[in-house]
């Protein structure tokens, strides 16, 4: 049967299941055999905190959302146009999302009256008018996967359990997506057990026949390669980014490496990533407790190493009192947060831009860091080097804020060339720098920078000592004398307050808008999509992004000053408008929401819709 | 190898050049003194050693060593010097805690060192009061003991510092005393030449805030009776003339004090700080009743195993040889890692 082929611009699917079912797996194969075919993509996984919630219930639902299309997009899409529901809960729980019209797939076998019973429905959707104004698709996914491979030396489970590759063969086929990198995924994965290489291919085959084959499916679609600047690309997540970025540094630097962590949601991926890469000097600690990974990394700071501890926002509130300690020894520390939903445990797998004010403002005393925001998760490479080149320049700590939207998800990265990243090579301190040619003074800065020579240990002749207490300017011995410590507190401001970072970029295609759309970090996707489609309809607006949140931009304030309104779209309660209104009394507009999800760029340009007529 | 060079240097080239501003009369000017005059001992240049404090009094040790020093926050001590060991073999460091820091804010770096056995010398100054903070309760005070926070008594069991090393399988536990100077650097030695974490308790007057805490060990009248001297391979006795013993009695799991005289030779435990099973040391630390009777000092417990520090540079190392390409080579190797795909333009 020939089978009509249609072009599509672009494609939003959700692969939705129980938390056993292998949705997230089976989402990343599908980006990667995407990725393989040249189309801009963008994922989105949700999944829930527990590792095994009871199994068919809506509290375990996984899912898995990837945009692809021929054009450069933005976000993981707003609302899927596809819905594949591996059982009822997954119905349940993602059928709000989707737009009348979309296509759901689902799994029959899973709609037996105790499963449908689990999550609330009375009868079957399947059989009454709940899905109304959808193209459904029944398909009995279970047991055609395990008639598939009736014939193969594999358990009913084992073969239970391949059916989510049978989803994914049936959706490659229904997309064209090249499969070839999924087989030899599939061998990898399943090198020690044969059999299940067997069965995997095997279930993959069947699905992508079952579409072939079946009258069911009557269209088949593709999407073009987007236009996208010629190099190497990999389809990589912000966390996966964000460690390379950190081993990059060390290389760049040719400092050795050091992390310490403790385990937690959404950042241990950082701390499994980096453990593996001791070939290039980087020693991992998985410490006690988060004071202990940051104190660890301290110390291999004070020793002459790239000091790096990487938590979440309750493992920042713990690091405070060592950060501080950090401030006044001025040594280089990166501290990642990958910020999740608070307060307190909140939600540990769902996203929130909610630690701005901790990073900004989150110690005693006056401690004044570098705070830095990827915007994407390709970015977190740049943004990792960035804030260990801060820290290294500086000697500061550096608060890279990322979060669990960017750290997750998932896009194409042109890869750099190792040359092209910057230079990181500090210097040590190897001679008095005293006056009469002996003496050494710890907190003798550079003029240009402010920073004070970073003496290792077992330099000759350098011998000193430094500590939490205040120090003298110059001979860092300890002062309690008041002119001092005013100076020493102004000189601390002044240090981050006066790192040169670069001017903040406005997109205002034709220049003739009148309002600014003003984001950091995660929202920078959905901000731009919103904007960019607020222009395809001819109404004209600005958005600019704060990568450096401490010290902003020179150029920020007059920007900001340059239009009408400014309008700050963050997931917080507002957090950096109240940092712009003050330091910039600007009177600008926050637009927040704190769902555990990113914006939709839906509702961005509804929302920017209204604030433009009433300009 | 070759020899090592005699450094040849003195208890004067440790001096910094900070006034030390202890109370007058505090037990801590006699340990800075015996560690100052200690030093030279190691033969380790001054610029390869260095002292993390946390906070307290015995905190502001390192500002008095002419060495590379930090004194850092309260009770991480243990924490930050275990990064700059791990990260830095070539260097020789130690820790500088008192009981509060070390046991109570920093309780769990403590045993977390200890159980890895980074390669740190830990002195814990133990006065059983706080006395930067003027004089409140320590979690090594006795019950009951009367101070500013706790008027009616405290209501808190103390620890005993040495128990709760070797619970953390500390793999060196010590004990001595400020006043003895001879003694105080007879056990650094041991804790120095010591591979992997070296704790040792230093019993420290606060002549301020709980003066004469262990006077009974130090009063030439009554210390003699109160001391047990450990020495590795000796029978363990004590007193005067030697006149109490420490013997194991069958069917008990610790360790008893009996007279000399009326017990067997055969009976007297020998000292081995060797014993691979943590409760002789364990037995031994128990000794001690609340008057200090029956205190023992030195070296408790000193057994090998790997250390923190060299089990991960073995790790790094290996992972090092496998490799042939540059830094930069290898770095362009993993960032093009996994599933690549080139757009031509």
């Amino acid at each position: 049967m020939t089978k009509q082929v249609r072009q599509l611009e672009r494609v939003v699917i959700r692969f939705a299941g129980d938390s056993g079912d292998g949705m997230q797996l089976t989402g990343d194969r599908f980006t990667s055999e995407t990725a393989q075919l040249g189309n801009d993509i963008s994922t989105l996984p949700n999944f829930p905190a527990e590792i095994r919630a009871p199994a068919g219930t809506l509290p375990g639902v996984s899912s898995f959302q990837v945009h692809f299309a021929d054009y450069d997009i933005l976000t993981p899409g707003d609302a899927p146009n596809v819905l594949v529901a591996m059982n009822p809960a997954a119905l349940k729980a993602n059928l709000t999302d989707l737009p009348r019209g979309a296509d759901i797939i689902v799994n029959t076998d899973e709609f037996t009256r105790r499963n449908l019973a689990k999550v609330g429905y009375a009868s079957s959707p399947l059989d009454d008018d709940t899905l109304d104004g959808y193209a459904v698709h029944p398909v009995a996914l279970t047991s055609m996967t395990i008639g598939a491979l009736a014939e193969l030396d594999v358990s009913k489970k084992d073969a239970e359990r391949a059916k989510n590759m049978f989803a994914l063969g049936l959706l490659s086929w229904m997309y064209s997506r090249p499969h070839e990198s999924t087989l030899r995924f599939l061998e990898r994965k399943f090198a020690k057990r044969p059999e299940l290489v067997a069965a995997n291919v095997a279930a993959f085959k069947a699905g992508w026949n079952f579409g072939e084959t079946t009258e069911d499916f009557a269209v088949r679609y593709e999407v073009k390669p987007a236009k996208m600047p010629p190099g190497t690309y990999r389809n990589i997540t912000g966390n996966t980014a964000l460690s390379l970025g950190l081993v990059a540094a060390g290389v760049r630097s040719g400092l050795p490496v050091f992390l310490g962590a403790y385990p937690i949601t959404p950042a241990s991926d950082i701390l499994h990533e980096l453990s593996r890469h001791k070939r290039l000097g980087v020693t991992t600690m998985q410490a006690e407790d988060e004071i202990a990974a940051i104190g660890a990394a301290l110390g291999a700071s004070y020793g002459g190493a790239l000091g790096i501890t990487t938590t979440s926002g309750p493992g920042v509130a713990l690091k405070g009192e060592t950060i501080s300690l950090a401030v006044a020894l001025e040594l280089p520390l990166v501290i990642v947060d990958v910020q999740r939903a608070g307060p307190s445990t909140g939600m540990p797998t769902k996203t929130e831009q909610a630690d701005l004010n901790m990073a900004l403002f989150g110690r005693h005393g006056e401690a004044p860091v570098a705070v830095i925001a990827p915007k994407s998760p390709s970015d977190c490479f740049h943004a990792a080097l960035e804030a260990a080149r801060i820290a290294l320049t500086y000697r500061t700590p550096v608060i890279l804020l990322s979060d669990n939207y960017v750290a997750n998800g998932s896009e194409p990265w042109l890869l750099p060339e190792v040359d092209s990243l910057p230079d990181l090579r500090v210097e040590f301190a190897t001679t008095p720098n005293g006056e009469d040619g002996t003496t050494f003074l710890p907190y003798l800065r550079d003029p240009q920078t402010l920073a004070r020579p970073w003496a290792v240990p077992g330099t000759p002749g350098l011998e000193h000592r430094i500590g939490g207490l205040e120090k003298a300017d110059r001979t860092g011995d300890i002062s309690y004398d008041p002119a001092n410590h005013d100076f020493m507190v102004r000189t601390r401001a002044a240090r981050i307050e006066t790192i040169p970072v670069p001017d903040v970029e406005v997109e205002d295609p034709d220049g003739d808008a009148r309002v600014l759309v003003l984001g950091w970090g995660s929202t920078y996707g959905p901000i731009g999509a919103a904007c960019r489609a607020l222009r395809q309809r001819g109404l004209p607006v600005a958005q600019a992004h704060l990568r450096h949140l401490a010290p902003m931009p020179a150029n920020l304030g007059a920007v900001l000053r340059s239009y009408d309104r400014v309008v700050i779209p963050e997931m917080n309660l507002g957090q950096l408008a109240h940092v712009i209104r003050g330091r910039y009394l600007v009177d600008a507009i926050g637009y927040n929401q704190v769902r555990g999800l990113p914006f939709t760029a839906a509702e961005l340009e509804t929302m920017l819709e209204e604030v433009l007529k009433n300009v | 190898m070759s020899e090592p060079v005699a450094l040849k240097l003195t208890a004067k080239d440790f001096k910094s050049d900070q006034e030390v501003r202890w109370c007058p009369g505090c037990g801590d000017y006699a340990i800075l003194a015996a560690v100052q005059q200690f030093m030279p001992e190691l033969n380790i240049p001054r610029e390869n050693i260095v002292f993390v404090s946390g906070i307290g009094c015995s905190s502001r040790f390192p500002y008095y060593m002419n060495t590379y020093g930090m004194h850092s926050i309260h009770g991480r001590a243990p924490a930050i010097a275990t990064g700059l060991s791990v990260s830095r073999p070539d260097l020789s460091v130690w820790v500088v805690t008192g009981d509060g820091d070390a046991l109570s804010i920093g309780g769990n770096h403590l045993i977390h060192a200890l159980r890895r056995n980074v390669d740190l010398k830990i002195l814990l100054f133990n006065n059983q009061i706080y006395g930067l903070t003027k004089g409140q309760y320590s979690p090594t005070s006795e019950v009951g003991k009367i101070t500013k926070s706790t008027p009616a008594g405290s209501a808190d069991a103390p620890f005993n510092p040495l128990s709760l090393a070797l619970g953390a399988e500390a793999t060196f536990v010590g004990r001595t005393i400020d006043s003895d100077r001879k003694h105080l650097q007879s056990v650094l030695r041991a804790a120095a030449e010591h591979s992997g974490s070296a704790f040792v308790e230093i019993y420290q007057n606060c002549n301020i805030f709980n003066d004469g805490a262990f006077e009974q060990l130090k009063e030439p009248s009554t210390r003699d009776d109160h001391l047990i001297r450990l020495e590795h391979g000796q029978p363990i006795t004590f007193g005067k003339d030697g006149q109490f013993c420490v013997v194991h009695p069958p069917g008990g799991f610790g360790l008893e004090v009996r007279e000399t005289a009326s017990t067997p030779a055969e009976e007297i435990v020998v000292h081995d700080a060797t014993v691979d099973d943590p409760a002789y040391a364990f037995a031994l630390s128990r000794l001690p009743g609340f008057d200090l009777r029956n205190t023992p000092i030195g070296v408790f417990r000193s057994v090998c195993r790997p250390s923190y520090d060299s089990v991960v540079q073995g790790q790094l190392a290996d992972a090092k040889a496998t490799v042939s390409e540059t830094p930069e080579q290898q770095l362009a190797g993993l960032l093009n890692g996994g599933d690549t795909w080139t757009i031509v333009g």
